[in-house]
Parts: structure tokens; C-alpha cells; sequence
């Protein structure tokens, strides 16, 4: 046993200690999170215990057998897995403090980055941050936030200097979902629930001591955010996980499903998310120890083809069900899932599997470019002040 | 299904490296390029230099018979290597298909030969079949047996020293061996040359009978798991070489002032063929160690035969449209006989006919993963 795994160990010995039963939850991920155990591999003192990334896995496994309960990552996603990785790589002394509450989960996240007219072209964001006294007074409008109804922090982008270029005047805020100035309107999709959020921001109140990272380097935090999403989107699952499980299921549960002329096409769609589970597997082992890389983007193009194919399929190959739908009625889920519900709605949501966290277009230029090292696209608007650009 | 490191290992590199080495020198695209211009060039040097030289023939064979013990993983980098230089080379049908089925059925005096790299023997069965089944009548009398009838686009059916003949199915299975001078072989000029096949007629031919019964037909499953995967172990090799080279091509080639490689339906094209050959690539180097682990009895055979099927219908078609690619993202240049693109197209489009195609190997792969036709 490595002497970090001797340190796991330890920790979760400590942690079992400290845990009564009569503590409530938020008390219970508290011990983990003050014994290093929230995430092991982020620096003492902020809830790790600057072990390597590899050993997560390890400490996942001693914190259950320890009978440790942690909290479900499904209650804060945006805040476990881009809000925490980026305030612990550029966040102040004090801004770290709030990591213990987004583990606990007394902070729920959420992240105000995309616009109507910053969609792909992120760096195109127009809501303004102006300076205000000892803050920044925000005002400008977001779109296709999840969860917002329910965050009490998010994570935002917002421009500091139109005068500059548009990649230069971004800056990089925590803000306040409870302060003044924040609307939050439910945006409607087409399976009829709204599931994400538009955030109106007028004239919000943020303290310079919100301000994560430089002023100005907004988009470089913000890259650090976006490749933790595109590696928590794809990749890491079981054979026959997700939704092939759910295709194949329906296949082997319902006889009448089986038309002969349907069924090389699932097979065939079996060996594809099999394959591209082979090939998240061997790109996990590579990278045991290193950081998201853009190889990790493949995983992403192939689980929103395959997930496009496989709900066009089961639609198809339920028949008449196919064509019933449960309800087109506005509702608000506060977590979605594309199991549970009937064929109809996983091929109306799965449609935003390649638009959602990077179109697959964004994507195949990502790999294009920094996989492959062919040339960028051209770029109109790179010297140019945002404030000139033609809107 | 457990845990598979599919990390390169120190001894498999090494192997590639010698490999490589020896395609470079001796298997060049003028020299692959050459068969389609003399089809009866003789190709026996290169296949002494792998067979006997590097020892090859022997990497399937267990020490305890004589051989290097080796796994389907050391295969499969061979293999790799052998697609990435299309090689016109007996490695598939002599040291990995007939080794495999002389070794599961201990026929020490045809391994003796075939371990030393001296003698090279194919089973006869036609190419694209997706069982092997010779598919011709053995007349067994006690040890010995005549064979009687023609089997179609045997691989490498010309030129071996020894045939197998496989009959029949489960405790009916028989695999005898016929020596070559009771085989008249009639090869023709194959789309793909660098795989050559031939006709086989068999006429009251005196067969030794190797094995009969559930062991051989073992013995043959053993060597069809193995064959699919050594095979597409060669289909993600020659894959990824025809995008190695379209991947250089683009970025040198210059039209409208620009390399087209910064236009973004070359760029598009590319990272999704990028994402195919990976994703063949990894599946190959699965099935391969899955397959290795099942002969070490790590592994059940069902998982091995999954895997098997699973790398085998996806880098048969990953390989074919690597190869097409490579031809259209080459332009005009693609279309020429000077540029070796042609070569791995050929290959490639008869590859993936070999052992069954695509759509053969999923309706068999279908019952292994519960997924039934009705």
C-alpha cells in the first residue's frame, strides 16, 4: 500500500470516529469534507489531501465500505463538477471557504454563461459587469441555465472592457442568486417541461471579492470550467450503460418489439456504444493520473450520435406506442433523466445531447485543431474591440 | 467481465519495433504494389524472414511444445503492423489460424514443422465464410480418411506445405491434414493481391485425421476467436495508417492559396474518421487482450468470442471507410496507381469480407449479448 493510500485510509478512520448518528446530513459530508475526503486529490484545507487524481476511485470505495454516506452529485451538479474545480485552481483564500458548503450542499450551484447571442461563440457574452465603488454592477440577460430556480450561487461570465477584443474583456464572478436584480424565467423545450432557466440580471450588486481570478481573465477560468464538463458528460460507464440498457431492455422485455428488419440496426448500435466505451477505457487508463485532455471530447461526439440513433430506433421499434406520448405540459423537473419517461421524450431530449456543453460541431473542431493539428478556423473577430463587432 | 489493462507493454513495442523494421525494408508499397503486376512474384523470403528470422511462426505455439508462448496480444501487434504495411505475408492463415487449431488439438508432428517457420500450412475453408467448415466431404476410416471435393478462395491456398480439411459440427466435427502433393491449388488474380487465394480440389486425397468430435470442434472455435481477432487487429492497423498518411496529406497539400486541411469540411471529416479509428483501435486491442486472458483461463471463451465479434464488425467497416477517405481526401492523387492508397482500399474491402462481414458477425455476436431475432 502506497503511503497515500496509507493517508486515505487514516482519514477515513478519523472520519468514521467523528461521525454520530445524530448528526443530519449536512453535519455528516461536513466530517468527510474537514477530513480531506470531500475530494482527495484538491489541497488540504479545502477539502482534499493533495493526493494524486488516480486515487479517487481508491477513496470512493474506503469512504462506502467505511459505511460513510456522501452526498448524491446529482443535488449540485454544477457546483461538484465545474464550480469546485475551478474555485480550488483560482480561487482566493476566502473564496475557498464556500467549497465545504457546495459539498454539504448547503450551496447549490448553478452557471450563467451562455447567451442568445453567446451560444458556440461563447466569448461573445454582452452582459456588462461595470465597475460600482468596492463592486461590479451586472446587467445583461443568460440563457439555458439549469437549476437556477433552485441555486443560491452561480458561477458567471460577464464582460469587464468592450474596448478590448472579446476574449480579453471577460471576467470571472461568483454571484448571488437571492441578491436583487436576479429573475429567473423557466425556458420551455420542445418535450414541453422546462428544464433549463433564462436569467435576467439587472443592475445585481457583486462585491469585488466575488471577482474569481483576474479582471480580464474570465476566459481562461472559464476554460478550466469547460473541460471539467465535457469530461463529466462523456465517457466512464458499464457495458450496457445508459441508454443502449434502456433500447436493449425494451428488445429483450417485449417480443413484439422484435422486427427482423430492426435488428441488425441495434446490434449494430450495441457494438458502437460498446466500442466507444473500449475507447473511454483505454483513454481512463492513459490519463489515470493526468488532467482532461481534448481526447476526451471524442467520447462526447460518439454519446450524442449514438444516443441520437438509439432513441430514433426504440421509437421506431415500439410501433404504435412510439407515437404516445405522456405529457407536453410545462413542468419544472429539478433533475432530469431520460429513463423513466416513454420513447417519444428520450428522442426529443436526446436531441440536445449534441447541442448542449459544446455543439458536436464545436467539438469536431476541437479535435480537428488540438487532437489533429490542423489549422484554426479563421477568425474575423480577433483583433477587433468587442464594441466594434457588428452585432 | 473483468478489468483489461489495455496499456502498451515494454515487450509488445519492442516487437512492433522489429516488426516494423522488417516491413520497411522488405514489404514496401512499390514491392505490394509489384504482385498486381506479377501474380506469381515469389513471396516466400518475406515469410521465411518473419516466420524464421524473427521467430513469428512460433509466438502462438506454448513453450511446453516447443514454441515462444506468446498470447493473442504479441498477435495482435504483429498483426497491426502487418495491416499498417499491407504485407502480403501468411501470418493470418499459417501461424494464427492452423497454429491455433494444430496446437488445441496437440498435433505435435504438424506443429514441429510449422513452429519452425520451415513449413506453412492453410485450413481450407473459402475466405468469406464466417465459420471455418471446408464444407467438403471426409470419408474417416479408422486414423485415416480421404477427402473429396473443391473449396473456393482458400487464403493463401497456393504454395503451403500442409492443408487442414474441418467437416461437420459438434461431436460430428472432424479436422484431418492433407500434404500438399494430394491438393491441386489454382490461385487467381484477387481484387487484393496482397492476400493471395486460391481454388483447392481435393480428389480421394489421403488425410490424417488430427481430431474429431467436441474437441475439435473446440479446437476450431478456438481459432475462429483467434483468427477475427488477429484480423482486426490488422483492420485497426492498416485503419490508422490510411489516416496517418490522409492526415499528412491535407496538411501539405495547398489549394485556394490555403493547406485544405484548414477547411472545415476536410476538418470535420477528419475528426469524425479520427473518433472511428480510435474507437477500432481500442476495441482491437480489447478483444485481443479478452482473448489472450481466455487462453490463460483468466476469461471465459464467451467473453473472448464477444469481444472478438464486437472489434471484428466494427474495424472491418472502420478499415474499409479509413480507406475510402484516404482515397477521396487525396483527390485525384487518390485515384492514381503511383500513390499507395489503392493498396489499402484493396485490402481493406476484402479484409472486411473475410470471416464473415460486418452484419454476418453481429447476427452471430446477437445471441451472446441476448439479444434475440425473435
Amino acid at each position: 500500500m502506497s503511503t497515500e493510500q496509507q493517508r486515505i485510509d487514516d482519514a477515513v478512520a478519523a472520519a468514521a470516529a467523528a461521525t454520530t448518528d445524530a448528526m443530519n446530513d449536512s453535519e455528516r459530508y461536513g466530517v468527510l469534507y474537514d477530513h480531506g475526503l470531500a475530494w482527495v486529490n484538491f489541497p488540504e484545507g479545502c477539502g482534499g489531501l493533495g493526493v494524486s487524481t488516480s486515487l479517487r476511485e481508491y477513496a470512493a470505495q474506503q469512504v462506502a465500505e467505511a459505511g460513510l454516506r456522501t452526498p448524491p452529485r446529482g443535488s449540485n451538479t454544477i457546483g461538484f463538477g465545474m464550480a469546485a474545480p475551478t474555485i480550488v485552481t483560482y480561487g482566493t483564500a476566502e473564496q475557498k471557504l464556500i467549497l465545504r458548503d457546495i459539498y454539504t450542499l448547503d450551496t447549490i450551484f448553478c452557471q450563467l454563461f451562455s447567451e442568445p447571442g453567446a451560444g458556440s461563440d461563447l466569448a461573445a457574452v454582452a452582459t456588462r459587469a461595470v465597475r460600482n465603488g468596492d463592486g461590479f454592477r451586472v446587467t445583461g440577460q443568460k440563457v439555458w441555465t439549469s437549476g437556477a430556480q433552485n441555486a443560491d450561487m452561480a458561477i458567471l461570465v460577464a464582460r469587464t472592457d468592450p474596448s478590448v477584443p472579446k476574449h480579453q474583456g471577460l471576467s470571472y464572478f461568483l454571484l448571488d442568486m437571492h441578491a436583487p436584480g436576479v429573475e429567473v424565467r423557466g425556458l420551455r423545450q420542445i418535450t414541453g417541461e422546462a428544464e433549463f432557466n433564462e436569467v435576467f440580471l439587472t443592475d445585481v450588486e457583486v462585491p469585488e471579492a466575488n471577482l474569481l481570478g483576474e479582471l480580464g481573465q474570465g476566459w481562461k477560468v472559464a476554460n478550466t470550467t469547460l473541460n471539467n464538463e465535457r469530461v463529466a458528460i462523456g465517457g466512464g460507464t458499464p457495458r450496457e450503460g445508459g441508454m443502449i440498457g434502456v433500447v436493449a431492455g425494451a428488445w429483450r422485455a417485449n417480443p413484439e418489439y422484435r422486427d427482423p428488419l430492426l435488428h441488425d440496426e441495434l446490434v449494430r448500435l450495441w457494438v458502437e456504444v460498446e466500442v466507444a466505451r473500449m475507447m473511454g477505457e483505454r483513454l481512463s487508463q492513459k490519463l489515470a493520473a493526468g488532467q482532461p485532455g481534448p481526447e476526451g471530447s471524442g467520447a462526447k461526439l460518439s454519446f450524442a450520435r449514438n444516443n441520437h440513433e438509439l432513441t430514433g430506433l426504440e421509437l421506431q421499434m415500439t410501433g404504435v406506442d412510439g407515437l404516445r406520448y405522456d405529457t407536453y405540459a410545462m413542468r419544472r423537473p429539478s433533475e432530469y433523466s431520460m429513463i423513466g419517461r416513454i420513447p417519444g421524450y428520450r428522442y426529443l431530449r436526446a436531441k440536445g445531447n449534441s447541442i448542449e456543453g459544446g455543439t458536436s460541431e464545436i467539438i469536431r473542431n476541437i479535435i480537428s485543431e488540438r487532437v489533429l493539428g490542423l489549422p484554426g478556423e479563421h477568425r474575423v473577430d480577433k483583433d477587433v474591440a468587442f464594441k466594434d463587432l457588428p452585432k | 467481465m473483468t478489468d483489461i489493462d489495455l496499456l502498451p507493454r515494454e515487450h509488445e513495442e519492442d516487437l512492433r519495433a522489429s516488426v516494423r523494421r522488417l516491413f520497411e525494408a522488405e514489404s514496401s508499397a512499390e514491392f505490394v504494389a509489384g504482385l498486381y503486376d506479377d501474380p506469381t512474384a515469389d513471396t516466400s523470403k518475406l515469410d521465411r524472414a518473419w516466420a524464421q528470422e524473427l521467430g513469428l511462426a512460433a509466438l502462438l505455439v506454448p513453450e511446453e511444445l516447443g514454441g515462444a508462448g506468446a498470447s493473442a496480444s504479441e498477435a495482435a501487434v504483429v498483426s497491426e503492423e502487418i495491416g499498417r504495411a499491407v504485407a502480403p505475408v501468411r501470418f493470418l492463415s499459417s501461424a494464427v489460424l492452423a497454429t491455433t487449431l494444430a496446437v488445441h488439438l496437440k498435433a505435435q508432428s504438424l506443429l514441429a514443422g510449422l513452429t519452425a517457420g520451415e513449413r506453412f500450412a492453410a485450413i481450407a475453408f473459402p475466405a468469406t465464410a464466417a465459420r471455418i467448415d471446408s464444407g467438403i466431404e471426409i470419408a474417416v476410416e479408422g486414423g485415416s480418411a480421404t477427402v473429396s471435393g473443391t473449396v473456393p478462395g482458400v487464403i493463401d491456398g497456393v504454395g503451403a506445405d500442409d492443408y487442414l480439411v474441418v467437416a461437420g459440427e459438434g461431436v460430428d466435427t472432424v479436422v484431418v491434414r492433407v500434404s500438399a502433393e494430394h491438393v491441386q491449388a489454382e490461385p487467381f488474380l484477387g481484387f487484393d493481391q496482397s492476400r493471395q487465394l486460391a481454388d483447392l480440389s481435393f480428389t480421394h486425397a489421403p488425410a490424417e485425421v488430427l481430431g474429431h468430435g467436441l474437441d475439435a470442434a473446440a479446437a476450431v472455435r478456438a481459432a475462429e476467436i483467434l483468427g477475427r481477432t488477429v484480423l482486426a487487429a490488422e483492420q485497426a492497423g492498416l485503419a490508422q495508417r490510411a489516416f496517418d498518411l490522409t492526415l499528412e496529406y491535407v496538411k501539405g497539400r495547398r489549394q485556394f492559396g490555403r493547406t485544405i486541411g484548414s477547411f472545415q469540411a476536410v476538418k470535420h471529416r477528419l475528426a469524425d474518421l479520427w473518433l472511428e479509428v480510435s474507437q477500432a483501435g481500442a476495441a482491437a486491442i480489447f478483444a485481443a487482450r479478452t482473448a489472450a486472458a481466455s487462453e490463460a483461463g483468466e476469461e471465459l471463451p464467451d467473453e473472448a468470442e464477444l469481444c472478438s465479434l464486437v472489434a471484428g464488425s466494427y474495424a472491418s467497416t472502420a478499415a474499409v471507410h479509413a480507406a475510402e477517405e484516404a482515397v477521396q481526401l487525396h483527390g485525384g492523387n487518390g485515384m492514381t496507381w503511383e500513390y499507395p492508397l489503392h493498396l489499402y482500399l484493396k485490402r481493406a474491402k476484402a479484409d472486411e469480407q473475410i470471416l464473415g462481414h460486418s452484419r454476418r458477425q453481429r447476427q452471430q455476436l446477437a445471441p451472446l449479448i441476448d439479444l434475440p431475432t425473435a
